[in-house]
């Protein structure tokens, strides 16, 4: 199952709040780690990334962070200058002020204008091959979609000029199912699941990307095994509970009642996760990292999650 | 669920007088229940999947039970199971009354009307243009243009947008006591309150009107030529064309979207507004709760409560907690030697020893590994630097509520 490794641009997305950003980086540490050379992108520029790594903020000029691993932030503004001096050969450069204004108007006027600029320098790095692989801190699974089918709405809307040409070759990209894939990332509840689904039925009518891999973030472990769990349901009960008061000299109830918490928990999720295996077509793997009973948030972390991931990757 | 009825009556004059006391209350201390009582506008808001439409809808129904009022809930994307405890299946933009029967299938006497309506975007953005069309013919054909559909269909920014448009359009024309507002995922939790700014930005742009001079007159306006000159080779001309014709069938609109969104403008920061800022006690959604409350609070915007979503029950945080887990652990044999002829007792076949000791270490764990996520959640609480009149914190349930009894338990933890 080590497909994902193989890619050259994994766009990373998911709910809010499911671990999306803690993911991508943590792919993107472990592909670094097999010694690849590996650039993260950040495209919501919320600066989180650098967090994960503990390194400073990051920009729209890529810098090596950790041996190997290179991090950016998009800027739709900075990839058109980049994409204007590069391809175009446009000499008005430097005339940043009327150009910046003229493209955030055209960037509301025409949909999609901010959208091909950030697919298009992904691409770009993939096409110079100036990395073994592109991880895409992408935006939330309710703004992936339009992202991802800009270039093919662009195709659709534009019938000629310089944007139209570029978006051939950035659709050949991504529509190469070994070259460029999606992850999303879910947790065990409702929501997530429901809008993962939704999410792998849109990205397979609407874009020609293929979804590789679900990952499935914060599964808690199992407690009990069966007959354990026959022993903690008798545990709890009011005559043993108060013998075992009696023997710690304290109230043992609220250690019971977070492991009955822990069992609930662990149980509503779990009917989640057959919902979810079942709404998923059967081809698209599942990843599944645990549950992080950590302190904080940070490099240690970003090493654990990578670690499991990639363990689930079967390295 | 019958003992859960409202609690004893109270006037709405004296409702006021309660909710008058509280804001001038210490921050922090004041009550949903006062803040919804004077406030005809809630919108909660906040980084994705904390709980935000849960929240909005468990508020709303609060209101409805409690006060004596008329509210309404807009929510945006609800949970299927929401959709239908709202009874919102199958509906798209319209208002309508949750029915009392459903209240009292879920043990609720409600004293005022719960009314409920989801968001369409493509829908609001097409009565929008009905309502600024000036005639049959223009409206047809904005309806019809592929840049239109693809502006109000597609693209998120647009949905940022209409929800504020959609709450004004209601405030203005009905008789609500009270909207709850849940608002849509956005890149930025601020976009939507910048939205009717850059919409009115937009339509009074000069460039939008360099765009829709005609073609020919633009390469002999020295002004305008090195604007068109990179518009044409990036997007090409006929597309520039395609934007041309689009804006200028927009053009007849300008005025009233103009004016349109200041009002949208205005309502947001009028003193009858207030702003809920949903959070977990993640860091990540934390941080941007906290950034979302400082811009309310720069930008003159009312924030009235912050709310704490899927907090660890707090005997977590106990250090009892913590010595009896470590007894568990430490002297798990002998006590499981202990326990084992008390297990038997219930069920012979319990009362294998090593089997309790390996159950008492795994209850033992598990809730050392909780606490450190509890004491982490403790911890971020306490560091949270921007204080509202109303901050609630609503435990974890360890079922998702997506019914009126189960919205109206949460509703009941924020609610005093």
């Amino acid at each position: 199952m080590s497909d994902l490794l193989d890619l050259k641009l994994v766009f990373v997305t998911g709910k809010g709040g499911t671990g999306k950003t803690t993911v991508a980086s943590a792919l993107a540490l472990f592909a670094s780690s097999r010694g690849k050379r590996v650039l993260i992108c950040e495209v919501d520029a919320k600066g989180d990334v650098a967090g994960f790594y503990e390194a400073s903020p990051t920009s729209f000029h890529e810098k090596e962070i950790l041996p190997g691993l290179f991090a950016m932030t998009m800027d739709t503004e900075a990839s058109l200058r980049e994409y204007l001096k590069l391809q175009l050969r446009i000499p008005v450069v430097g005339r940043i002020g009327p150009l910046a204004k003229a493209f955030d108007f055209v960037a509301t006027a025409a949909p999609g204008v901010r959208e091909i600029l950030t697919v298009g320098k992904l691409c770009y790095e993939v096409r110079e091959r100036n990395y073994d692989l592109v991880v895409v801190d992408a935006p939330a699974s309710g703004h992936i979609v339009g992202q991802l089918a800009a270039p093919q709405a662009i195709n659709n809307l534009v019938k000629v000029g310089l944007i139209r040409s570029q978006t051939d070759w950035m659709l050949e990209i991504l529509s190469d199912p070994r070259t460029t894939g999606l992850v999303a990332v879910c947790t065990p509840e409702e929501m997530p699941v429901n809008e993962t689904i939704e999410l792998a039925g849109r990205i397979r009518a609407e874009t020609t990307v293929q979804l590789s891999a679900v990952v499935v973030n914060r599964v808690l472990p199992e407690l009990f095994g069966r007959q354990e769990e026959q022993v903690f349901d008798a545990l709890s009960a009011e005559g043993p509970t108060e013998r075992l008061d009696e023997l710690v000299q304290a109230d043992a109830g609220p250690v019971l009642d977070a492991a009955r918490l822990a069992v609930t928990m662990r149980r509503t999720r779990s009917t989640h996760l057959v919902r979810l295996r079942q709404g998923i077509d059967e081809s698209v793997p599942m990843l599944y990292l645990p549950y992080l009973f950590t302190r904080s948030h940070g490099l240690r972390t970003t090493r654990q999650v990578a670690a499991s991931l990639g363990e689930e990757l079967g390295y | 669920m019958a003992e859960r009825a409202p609690r004893a009556e109270r006037s709405p004059r004296a409702e006021r007088g309660r909710a008058g006391r509280s804001s001038r209350s210490p921050a922090g201390s004041g009550s949903m229940d006062g803040l919804l009582a004077t406030k005809e506008i809630a919108i909660a808001c906040g980084p994705g999947g904390v709980g935000k439409t849960t929240t909005a809808a468990a508020a709303a129904v609060m209101a409805a039970v409690r006060h004596g009022s008329k509210v309404l809930v807009l929510t945006i994307d609800p949970a299927k199971r929401l959709a239908n405890a709202l009874g919102l299946d199958g509906l798209g933009n319209t208002e309508h009354r949750v029915p009392d029967e459903a209240f009292r299938a879920a043990g609720i006497k409600p004293r005022g009307q719960l009314w409920a309506a989801m968001l369409d975007t493509k829908e609001s953005w097409d009565a929008l243009i009905r309502r600024h069309a000036p005639d049959r013919q223009t409206r047809e054909e904005i309806l019809a243009n592929p840049l239109y559909q693809n502006i109000s269909g597609r693209f998120v920014q647009s949905h940022d947008y209409i929800a504020m448009e959609r709450l004004y359009e209601i405030h203005s024309d009905s008789d609500y006591d009270l909207i709850v507002v849940d608002t849509p995922p956005t890149r930025n939790a601020l976009d939507f309150l910048d939205a009717p700014q850059r919409m009115g930005d937009f339509f009074s742009s000069r460039l939008l009107r360099w765009l829709i001079v005609p073609y020919r007159s633009r390469l002999v306006n020295v002004a305008t030529k090195p604007f068109y000159t990179i518009a044409d080779r990036i997007l090409g001309t006929e597309f520039l064309g395609d934007i041309s014709e689009f804006f200028i069938l927009f053009q007849s609109m300008y005025d009233g979207f103009v004016e349109r969104s200041e009002s949208v403008g205005r309502l947001l920061s009028d003193r009858r507004t207030t702003f809920m800022v949903v959070s977990t006690l993640e860091a990540v959604p934390l941080r941007e709760a906290e950034f979302f409350a400082e811009q309310l609070n720069a930008r003159s915007l009312h924030l009235g409560a912050i709310v704490l979503n899927k907090v660890l029950p707090t005997y977590l945080r106990g250090s009892e907690g913590t010595e009896v887990a470590e007894a568990l652990k430490d002297r798990s044999d002998e006590l499981a030697a202990t326990l084992s002829p008390t297990l038997a007792a219930v069920d012979p076949t319990l009362g294998d020893a090593d089997q309790i000791a390996r159950v008492l270490n795994e209850v033992a764990d598990s809730y050392l590994n909780f606490q450190v996520v509890a004491l982490r959640e403790m911890e971020e609480q306490a560091m949270l630097s921007v204080v509202p009149d109303v901050l609630a914190t609503v435990p974890f349930f360890d079922t998702d509520l997506y019914d009126l009894a189960g919205l109206y338990r949460l509703g009941e933890q924020i609610w005093d």
